[in-house]
């Protein structure tokens, strides 16, 4: 059982090693995932003690205080907090070893080729084709709302590989590579000006069977370890009190005080209530999984960050008055990421929309809080035992 | 650390009074007692402060308690939302104790009160309107004489009509003081009002130079009534966490019961959605309530956990129940259903120990966000 003292005393060793002052970043973060130091809860050799995940924050701390460079969670998310719980859990032992470390020493970066233009929320109806050619499948189709493809290497894949089964049966998980002859990334402008999100073309696109996740035709088991995996890395965020979009428009408050109004003073107080409710939910979240017990939250969660990411984002805009009708820029970009607090209100209010359909609608999590935690009945579905290429679409 | 889970402990407290409750405080059973001369069901109660040592959880065992905390009472507060049982658990435990446990516990009178309420075998009520908020100012509408006695009206009083002994917050000659009177004193008039709620009742307390002790002086006397009021605050929000999972709970049940235009009800997705916000409300209420409780228990940050809970699960209880009544369809409208119950619970804690918008307006200096 590894300790706290335990770890001090590699975080010890390790900074001893490679002091932070004198050490690139890179060759730090390679020593410190093959210390097992990276994510603690990951087995050893994988860049982990198979420690208690609560345990993490000891080492992230001692690190931090001694000034040692970290991984840029946002510009890796995905791979975090996606592809790499999905490789855990369904990869082979040469998966593991190819795929993980350059995953969280940022040395590859990761995106998610999930969606389709005939397959948002209905996941499941995806047309993506793969078709076995030897060792190579051969993979054909269209992908959307990729955020981040422009920078990946790498991406976790849904395709169909039997048309002739019922959707959920003849799906396959695939680990593919960015950069491989038929993959075309195309910007897609979004209602904030820039373009974080990517259409990417598949035109026989070649990925070895070894780079194949799961079994074949169990692609919808593993796209759901992806997707849960998504709900808790964004419900299970730590944020500090007075933080997130509400602690701007609260900043905005505190300093312009002629902006005040009886009415938005309800109106935001509301919302810091909300916020602060939430942080000890996100956080109630995290003490049950260092508990090993994951709550069911995660979805909820989500649905109401999404609504309160909305209000507040809205609510600072009618704020500043004659400054909510500007808007910073509206030049295309592409961005290395979201970031939320890099630009204006404007900005705030229109990508905040993104937040209740990026990585589940908010329709689709409460169907599945109904159904899945509740343990209401589903609606009658009429595609469940029909052959995918004979559903209607 | 900031624990915002339930230890073992706290579970197997919360499955000996659910266990009770669900035996004694059956829907039925409930609704037929409401119109009875006994509302209150005194026997469910000496079992619950007696037999489970519920009532003396936050007094320490020195003074005949069992020396838990704040997290512990929560569990019983939240059970009490669930069940909407018929006892004086809030003016009893909660109220009478804190105020008690908050003056000086060195006097003898104090500690040999707080031990007999902590064993369950006098039933205590602090004289504040139910609607009471923290932070007020200390009431005036009873004065002590200098003789000891003590006279004055106060209204809506929590629980007054089954308590035997009253904590009274008096003004004297010298200033705020707390006062003990036996309920049975000459003088002593408790008039039960016809409360919106049916099974916790308030009444108007009428005191005429009635003989009182006094058990906190000008020093301490309004730091341990708002100490009294803060607790119950915080800890009224787990009732309401429990009002709001009993109504998810049953309504679930129910829609998946009932079928209309041949389908469970429960499977039509409009009515699901509502059910998931009623789910998302109740982890908050959930999160916030378990954070008021251990920051009771532990001390710090007190202030803010407590205006957080009030403002967040008193309408979210408000509106769970509401939604418990529509989604029940006319079933949900009738006496014979429980849904009614906790309606009236949940609309009348909303208003217990200070509204939404005046928690919210407190927090607004606490947190920098000034009108």
């Amino acid at each position: 059982m590894t300790t706290v003292d335990d770890l001090k005393r590699r975080v010890a060793d390790l900074l001893a090693a490679y002091p932070p002052e004198s050490t690139p970043r890179q060759d730090f973060l390679d020593a410190r995932f093959d210390a097992g130091l990276a994510w603690i809860h990951f087995p050893e050799g994988l860049g982990g003690l198979s420690a208690p995940r609560s345990l993490q924050s000891v080492v992230d701390k001692e690190l931090a205080a001694a000034g040692a460079p970290d991984n840029d969670k946002r510009r890796i998310g995905i791979g975090l907090g996606m592809a790499a719980p999905t490789i855990l859990a369904f990869g082979t032992p040469e998966q593991h070893q190819r795929f993980l470390r350059p995953l969280w020493t940022e040395r590859e970066v990761w995106c998610q080729l999930f969606s389709e233009p005939g397959a948002g929320s209905d996941l499941a109806a995806l047309g993506t084709r793969a078709v076995r050619d030897g060792d190579d499948w051969v993979v054909t189709g269209q992908k959307v709302w990729t955020s981040g493809a422009h920078k990946s290497q790498w991406a976790i894949l849904v395709t169909r590989t039997d048309p002739d089964v019922p959707k959920h049966r003849g799906m396959t998980y695939f680990l593919c590579d960015m950069t491989a002859p038929g993959v075309e990334v195309r910007p897609l402008r979004q209602i904030t000006g820039e373009a974080e999100f990517n259409e990417v073309f598949l035109s026989e696109v070649r990925i070895p069977d070894a780079h194949r996740l799961g079994a074949v035709g169990e692609g919808w088991k593993v796209a759901q370890t992806t997707l849960m995996n998504e709900r808790v890395a964004i419900g299970g965020t730590e944020f500090p009190r007075d933080g997130g979009m509400v602690g701007v428009v609260a900043e905005t408050w505190r300093e312009r005080p002629e902006l005040r109004t009886s009415e938005l003073h309800d109106r935001l107080l509301k919302l810091w209530v909300e916020g602060e409710s939430l942080r000890l939910v996100s956080s109630r979240l995290r003490q049950q999984l260092a508990a090993g017990a994951p709550g069911p939250e995660g979805s909820a969660v989500k649905v109401a960050f999404s609504e309160l990411n909305q209000a507040a984002s809205g609510l600072e805009i009618e704020l500043l008055g004659d400054e909510g009708l500007r808007y910073d820029d509206w030049t295309m970009r592409r961005p290395d990421g979201v970031n939320f607090l890099g630009r204006e209100a404007g900005y705030r209010y229109l990508r905040a929309k993104g937040n209740s359909i990026e990585g589940g609608t908010s329709e689709i999590l409460r169907n599945i809080i109904a159904e899945r935690v509740l343990g209401l009945p589903s609606e009658p579905r009429i595609d469940k035992d029909v052959a995918w290429k004979d559903l209607p679409r | 650390m900031t624990d915002l889970l339930y230890s073992e402990v706290e579970e197997d407290l919360r499955a000996s009074v659910r266990a009770l409750f669900s035996d004694r405080a059956e829907p039925a059973a409930l609704i037929a007692r409401t119109e009875t001369a006994e509302p209150y069901d005194l026997k469910l109660w000496r079992t619950l402060a007696a037999d489970l040592g519920a009532a003396g959880l936050a007094v320490p065992e020195a003074l005949g308690g069992h020396g838990a905390s704040a997290r512990e009472v929560a569990v019983v507060m939240e059970e009490l939302g669930r069940s909407v049982a018929p006892v004086p658990y809030l003016g009893s435990a909660v109220l009478a104790t804190s105020a008690l446990l908050a003056a000086d516990t060195s006097q003898a009178e104090v500690a040999e009160t707080l031990g007999k309420l902590a064993a369950g075998t006098l039933i205590g009520a602090l004289a504040v309107p139910l609607s009471a908020a923290p932070g007020a100012e200390f009431p005036s509408t009873v004065a002590a004489a200098a003789d000891g006695t003590v006279s004055g009206r106060v209204r809506s009083v929590a629980d007054a009509s089954v308590a035997e002994l009253i904590v009274v917050p008096a003004v004297g000659p010298d200033g705020p003081g707390l006062y003990t009177v036996d309920a049975s004193a000459a003088g002593v008039t408790v008039a039960e009002a016809i409360s919106l709620d049916l099974t916790r009742r308030i009444a108007d307390v009428t005191l005429e130079k009635v003989a009182a002790k006094r058990v906190a002086g000008p020093s301490v006397a309004a730091s341990a009534l708002d100490t009294a009021l803060v607790t119950a605050a915080g800890l009224l929000a787990s009732e309401q966490l429990g009002i709001a999972e009993w109504a998810l709970t049953e309504t679930v049940r129910y829609l998946k019961e009932r079928y209309q235009f041949g389908r469970q009800v429960g499977s039509f997705q409009s009515l699901k959605h509502r059910l998931a916000n009623l789910y998302t409300d109740l982890i908050n209420a959930r999160a916030t309530a378990r954070y008021a409780a251990d920051c009771l228990a532990s001390g710090d940050d007190i202030a803010i956990a407590v205006a957080v809970a009030q403002a967040r699960n008193s309408p979210i209880a408000v509106h769970a129940a509401e939604e418990a009544i529509q989604l029940h369809g006319g079933i949900g409208m009738t006496w014979e259903h429980p849904a009614h119950l906790y309606l009236k619970r949940a609309k009348s804690d909303e208003i217990a120990f200070g509204t939404p918008g005046r928690h919210r307006a407190a927090l607004a200096p606490l947190i920098d966000l000034p009108a």
